[in-house]
């Protein structure tokens, strides 16, 4: 016996028996035995598993610079996902999809069913501007340019929504640092706002190049504050002083604070899932890919006997680290997810049975046993490589080209088969080589 | 057994499988669902409804300006509304309505889609399956550059995909035929399956194509027919077994797994099944008729 191979076969056992824990830890919770926290992590499930609410949005770059694109999706993910943090909700999920030319941002949440609070939870999240005034001719010309539209049987909308009077700078909410609740002289609430480098840079330069002219305040496209600016201002501190009640300003406050969106979004599709893929299903599922995968090995013992009973063996290792993987990362199990995990699971399966019916033709050549298997292995492996790969090139191509849920099918696919490639050619081949040394 | 003496029983068979597909597809067309077209889905479940209750509630959202309001019932107690892509105030307010005329009614469900996400899906889907193809074909290419001079690599490539096609072809006219008889729908689920139907298709093709290649490189046989006939039956048990052994779970799910996923576990099973005749009974036999025509001219 070769016991440098034995000692790896009894450490991937350990190792196994601690990944089967990290999946499944409330079999022994339920025995009242106490694991450490490491052990506390979830799978993460997908809102048709979960059940929630999922939000599709679509940001309006129209006042950003093209190469800032991805960074000011960056900043809404961001501040999106703080201001739901904020509300309570567990792991919301807040991705960046870019399609075509649009940018879009996929909110999910599990557990919230009620859509309307969802998206005011999002929606409320003050839009914060700072606008400069026109020259006197730009009014003139746009005030004229509205007034020919307005007589027209159908006005463009989008001139017809121009503001006359004051125009969009750079700076917005995305540049806050952070926003005070203050007092002015008489006693009224007033916000201060206190600006990060970058935006005091912009601020100085903007109150330099208005010294005089006024500098108007929106929130949420609506004017609150248009003080007049007296001197360049470099400290990056800035004042609205609007006719707030003090709970308003708090308010406005907390929410300054939780973040302003850098650019304006707006919803374009909405799903709520309830209880149809709720709980119960879930357990169906499991219950039943159990059942279908017992069947597998009781298949795979009966037709192959002893090998069979090995590679059951290193099936069993592969669905764990499988499963172990998709918790570790965390991969998000969707139904589409599940459905790419069981494909993989068969084609493991494949590769196990393709080296052993090459194994059964060596041995009917009157093969040793060792020998055969070790040509099984070897015959067989074209095979599975071929197959296997063209398998992932399928999966690649898929989870670049597609969107959220594709995606997921070619993700726990792709996990699936590379791990498979490595249990039946490493954790098999080694079973098999350890029981058939001396024979 | 002699698939190669059988093969034009195959190639009827898959001819006529095929041509009834596209029949199906023509006169029945599909039963797209909203991930597709873009709409709303809505469902709802109320205690009372049996009586004239959802005559009452489709009278009231036929005033609404919803274009075609589709009813079904899934249950005695719920049933889904689907209609045009509404915002969330019209949903609220709708909600409202309903409420005012049937009081116990609940929601489960709420989905609206516009009709732009509808198209990108379709498009996206299409050209990444195109892709797909074109990253097998490839691939074949590649892989069997070494296998013989009589079999240029290509067409093992080219016949892959042809039987993947066939294999998804026969799906798609399936799902056409079971959305007229069943009222089943083709959503985003169904694209899943025809993908795994087409991950596994491509994978069984390959294991006969190996074994064939194997049987070219160590001469096995003398002529090709020979030489690709016993390719199949070689790998037969394997197909057969591997086969056996993905239905499995498949089977145990589409018994004890909940309803919702009926669907997406039948086109599934199908899969594999026409899967693993494709690949024993075509794509093989297909490959000795191309080396034949060349042989002839």
């Amino acid at each position: 016996m070769n016991y440098k191979k034995l000692l790896i076969i009894i450490s991937i056992f350990i190792a196994t028996i601690f990944l089967a824990v990290f999946v499944y830890p409330d079999g022994l919770k339920k025995r009242g035995i106490k694991l450490p926290h490491f052990f506390d992590k979830h799978f993460n499930l997908g809102l048709d598993l979960s059940g929630g609410t999922l939000l599709l949005y679509e940001a309006d770059l129209s006042n950003i610079e093209p190469s800032d694109y991805s960074s000011a999706m960056n900043g809404l993910r961001d501040v999106i996902e703080r201001r739901i943090n904020y509300s309570g909700v567990r792991e919301p999920r807040v991705q960046i999809n870019k399609s075509g030319e649009k940018w879009r941002l996929i909110v999910e949440l599990a557990g919230i069913k009620d859509i309307q609070e969802a998206i005011k939870m999002i929606g409320e999240t003050p839009y914060l501007q700072f606008k400069e005034a026109r020259t006197e001719e730009e009014t003139k010309a746009i005030l004229e340019l509205q007034e020919e539209e307005s007589k027209k049987e159908e006005p463009d909308l989008r001139i017809m929504q121009t503001d006359p009077y004051f125009k969009q700078t750079s700076l917005t909410g995305k540049y806050l640092k952070r926003a005070e609740l203050g007092f002015d002289r008489n006693s009224l609430p007033i916000i201060n706002l206190q600006f990060n480098n970058e935006g005091t840079k912009i601020f100085a330069e903007l109150t330099k190049k208005n010294i005089g002219q006024p500098l108007a305040i929106y929130l949420d496209d609506y004017p609150i504050s248009v003080p007049v600016v007296r001197e360049e201002i470099p400290s990056g501190r800035a004042q609205i002083s609007g006719k707030f009640t003090l709970p308003e300003a708090k308010e406005l406050v907390m929410r300054l604070n939780q973040g302003a969106l850098p650019v304006p979004i707006n919803l374009i599709s909405q799903q709520s899932v309830g209880a149809v893929l709720g709980e119960e299903s879930i357990q169906k599922i499991a219950k039943a890919a159990l059942f279908g995968f017992i069947l597998v090995l009781i298949f795979m013992i009966v037709v192959y006997r002893i090998p069979g009973f090995l590679a059951s063996i290193s099936l069993i290792i592969y669905v764990i680290l499988n499963l172990s993987i998709f918790k570790a990362l965390p991969v998000t199990l969707t139904l589409a997810g599940i459905t790419g995990f069981i494909l993989s699971v068969g084609m493991a399966v494949d590769a196990n049975i393709l080296i052993f019916e090459h194994a059964k033709e060596e041995i009917k050549k009157n093969k040793p046993m060792r020998i055969s298997m070790e040509d099984g292995f070897q015959r067989s492996w074209p095979a599975i490589r071929d197959s296997n790969i063209a398998t992932i090139i399928s999966a690649v191509i898929l989870y670049y080209f597609t969107s959220s849920m594709i995606r997921g099918f070619a993700f726990t696919l792709a996990i699936g088969v590379g791990v498979s490639l490595i249990t039946a050619l490493y954790i098999t081949r080694l079973f098999l080589q350890v029981l058939t040394t001396n024979k | 057994m002699d698939f190669i003496k059988k093969r034009k029983l195959f190639y009827g068979f898959s001819i006529a499988m095929i041509v009834g597909s596209f029949v199906c597809l023509l006169f029945f067309g599909f039963n797209l669902g909203i991930d597709f077209t873009g709409g709303s889905l809505w469902e709802l479940t109320a205690l009372d409804i049996k009586n004239d209750g959802l005559s009452r509630i489709v009278g009231y959202l036929k005033n609404e300006e919803l274009g075609q309001i589709n009813v079904q019932t899934t249950n005695e107690d719920s049933f889904i509304l689907r209609f045009s892509n509404i915002s969330e105030e019209k949903h609220v307010q709708l909600f409202k309505g309903l409420q005012e005329i049937i009081p116990s009614i609940q929601e489960r469900k709420f989905e609206s889609i516009g009709p732009s996400i509808g198209q990108e899906l379709k498009t996206k889907s299409i050209w990444a399956v195109f892709l797909v193809f074109f990253g097998i074909l490839t691939y074949l290419w590649y892989a069997f550059r070494h296998s013989s001079f009589r079999i240029p690599s290509y067409r093992y490539g080219v016949l892959a995909v042809s039987v993947l096609m066939h294999d998804a072809i026969f799906i798609i006219g399936l799902f056409s035929l079971l959305g007229k008889l069943k009222g089943w729908e083709v959503n985003s689920d169904f694209l899943v399956a025809l993908l795994v139907v087409a991950g596994y298709s491509v994978h069984d093709t390959i294991v006969v194509f190996d074994r064939i290649r194997e049987n070219i490189r160590l001469k096995t046989k003398e002529n090709l027919r020979e030489i690709i006939n016993l390719g199949i039956n070689q790998t037969l048990l394997r197909s057969l077994n591997t086969s056996l052994t993905t239905v499995f779970p498949l089977i145990a799910l589409y018994f004890l797994g909940p309803i919702s996923i009926k669907i997406l576990v039948t086109a599934m099973i199908s899969g594999v099944i026409i899967g693993t005749y494709s690949s024993i009974c075509l794509a093989a036999p297909l490959l000795y008729d191309w080396a034949l025509k060349q042989v002839q001219h």
